[in-house]
């Protein structure tokens, strides 16, 4: 994986988010930096839901931070509606907020648990002076009755009395009384039982719809990704190694580490039998990562090339792309 | 089908601040030797509570054991925890899910393994850490050597993994409980444990049982497969059985919410309404029925029982899915 390049990007007219040769550096212990992202690009157009899946410690989720300004970002620009936001700061840059907004995997700390909900939902519109008393009691409460909650019941309660996925739920209305352009859902239904993770995707999905959304989807699941994106983006080492449809990704992987994603996912029939682990080992170490294809040092078909030369994401079919010296099909 | 471990009308009972909490409500189910059962069900469904009781690792004034466990032929229940203590490591031993809070953080993996080597087995200090490498190159671990030496928080999440494991097969239990041996994992390194672990039951002879909440993973690893709600076991086939003859409504609701690769993209997802009941508050009925697509009002005010269908499948509904009315 590796890749660098960005011939995945659509007209910079046509994209909502652009974001170009992101690099995200932490410091590490005794001077130097990791790059947990180096150099990626994506852009999510208007309607659009761009999902990024890999592996814990991929950059995927330093990705979404970075897309966010959450944390300084070292390189790379993020254009969102014709603002860079890695030149915007202080309250330039909040004024921007209100555009983008972020649900997280955790929702129980994600809300304060010294609120009540009525509150949490409303705590935005306050903040931002959108309203008066009686205006935004009204849209708090059609906030939460649009994710399936009688604002009746749950408004004057706390967050604690609820599950995970009714603070998803809260969070979701929380983030969307803004009317922000793009939603970033970080993992959002990971720390879900599957009876209740399927309640929540439906709900995002509606939210989508009613309000016009983009959604900028982080998930290491490729069942849930597939199910809901027009675009999937894999992530390796924080590179880019494809991105794809969910129809291709799930039938025709074109980079390797993809094909062994797709492989190495449960599925519930035992007809189909056990499959093999393909991929043996874990990611190499990001502090020291491998020279010319990331992906090289567990790759089935590595060659010299792969040692030398880094590979550039490329178009393989329309719609998929793949940074890849030798594409499998 | 000679039974390794046995659990008859199992009942385990948490009193707390708001009342009895009835985690386990009577729950039957039998072992083979060699086996690998799955278990399955959402969180809160009982099937963590159920083993560590089973275990004898749940014990205290507030909590309630009822029924029979035997391992072996021995009745766990009413033995002390000095007594079942030598039980485990050797009869029966447990891998869990967060391998980073089950590991000692200040002890190297060499002496954590080892201890139970000269505990429970009497092997020397030398012989204990030569088989110590044998276990760590059986689980598939590189370098062992130098791994020995080094601390939990030194290893990923996949290595520590497979340290738990060569800790839980060191002493060759008969029985492996592996309580969501894979949840903290990445897809590809939970293959990788799965397979592993599957091998090492074949090659140990062991009984194992996977307790999970995604019936993805028990699909290709297990023999059989008992489904969980609300404290109660709802279903219980052999695994292809299971798939293919869905009897038990919740069973069809469950395998329906997970979304599939397989899946058209662009679907909507099958999720299934509300929660699961308030262990705490008494419910009348079957549990499921609030929940239930086909839920009459026999349902609602009668609580079905767990019948055998004659060919080893078992379910808990009046009305199941594929029998008509």
């Amino acid at each position: 994986m590796a890749g660098v390049g960005n011939a995945h990007l659509r007209a910079p007219g046509d994209a909502l988010l652009r974001v170009e040769n992101l690099v995200v550096e932490y410091k590490a212990r005794g001077g130097g930096a990791v790059q947990a992202v180096s150099g990626a690009s994506i852009d999510v157009v208007a309607g659009e839901t761009v999902a990024v899946v890999g592996e814990s410690g991929c950059g995927k989720t330093t990705l979404a931070k970075g897309v966010m300004q959450l944390i300084q970002t070292a390189s790379g620009s993020v254009m969102l509606d014709g603002a860079d936001l890695t030149k915007l700061k202080g309250e330039d840059l909040r004024k921007v907020r209100p555009k983008i907004q972020m649900i997280f995997q955790d929702s129980i700390s994600s809300l304060d648990p010294h609120l009540k909900v009525r509150a949490l939902v409303e705590q935005p519109l306050k903040v931002w002076g959108r309203g008066n008393d009686e205006e935004r009691l009204k849209k708090v409460d059609e906030l939460l009755r649009s994710v399936n909650m009688d604002p009746e019941i749950v408004g004057d309660r706390k967050p604690t009395e609820f599950s995970g996925g009714q603070c998803q739920r809260i969070s979701i209305a929380r983030a969307l009384s803004l009317e922000p352009k793009i939603l970033i859902c970080d993992e959002p239904v990971s720390s879900l039982d599957v009876s209740i993770q399927s309640q929540i995707l439906n709900i995002i999905q509606d939210m989508k719809k009613r309000y016009g959304l983009s959604l900028l989807f982080i998930s290491h699941d490729l069942s849930v990704v597939r199910a809901i994106s027009d675009r999937i983006v894999v992530m390796y080492l924080g590179k880019i190694c494809e991105v794809s449809t969910p129809d291709k990704l799930a039938n025709s992987p074109a980079h390797h580490y993809t094909h062994a994603l797709v492989s190495a996912v449960p599925v519930p029939d035992p007809k189909l039998g056990r499959r093999k682990a393909i991929l043996q080992g874990e990611p190499p170490s990001p502090t020291n990562p491998p020279s010319g294809c990331r992906f090289r040092t567990r790759c089935p078909a590595a060659t010299e090339k792969c040692t030398a030369e880094e590979p550039q994401l490329r178009e393989v079919s329309p719609g998929q792309f793949v940074a890849c010296h030798h594409p499998r099909g | 089908m000679s039974e390794m471990f046995s659990l008859v009308d199992l009942k385990v009972r948490f009193d707390t601040k708001r009342g009895a909490l009835n985690a386990v409500r009577g729950a039957t189910i039998h072992v083979a030797a060699g086996e690998c059962l799955g278990v399955v069900g959402e969180s809160g469904s009982g099937k963590t509570v159920m083993w560590r009781a089973a275990m004898g690792l749940l014990r205290g004034r507030r909590v309630t054991r009822q029924g029979s466990v035997t391992l072996d032929g021995t009745e766990l229940l009413t033995m002390t925890e000095k007594e079942v203590r030598q039980l485990w490591g050797t009869k029966i031993a447990m891998v869990f899910q967060d391998p980073m809070t089950a590991l000692n953080p200040v002890r190297r993996i060499g002496s954590q393994i080892s201890e139970a080597l000269v505990k429970r087995l009497g092997m020397s200090k030398d012989e204990a850490a030569a088989r110590t490498l044998e276990l760590l190159k059986l689980v598939r671990m590189p370098e062992t050597e130098k791994l020995v030496r080094k601390f939990p928080h030194q290893l990923s999440g996949g290595m520590r993994q497979r340290v738990m494991i060569a800790m839980a097969i060191a002493c060759n239990p008969k029985v492996l409980l592996a309580d969501e041996p894979t949840t903290a994992l990445d897809v590809t390194v939970q293959a990788q444990v799965l397979d592993l672990l599957s091998e090492l039951r074949e090659k140990l002879g062991m009984a194992m049982v996977i307790v999970t909440h995604d019936l993805g993973i028990v699909a290709g690893h297990s023999d059989r497969i008992a489904v969980m709600y609300a404290g109660e076991i709802v279903e219980l086939a052999p695994t292809v059985e299971l798939f293919s003859n869905t009897r038990m409504p919740y069973t069809e609701a469950l395998l329906n919410s997970i979304p599939k690769l397989t899946d058209t993209s662009g679907s909507r997802m099958r999720a299934i309404p509300g929660s699961p009941p308030d262990p705490v508050a008494t419910t009348t009925g079957c549990f499921f029925a609030p929940r239930c697509a086909y839920a009459t009002d026999r349902c609602r005010s009668e609580h079905p029982e767990l019948v055998d269908d004659g060919s080893g499948h078992a379910y808990r509904c009046f009305f199941p899915l594929g029998k008509g009315k």
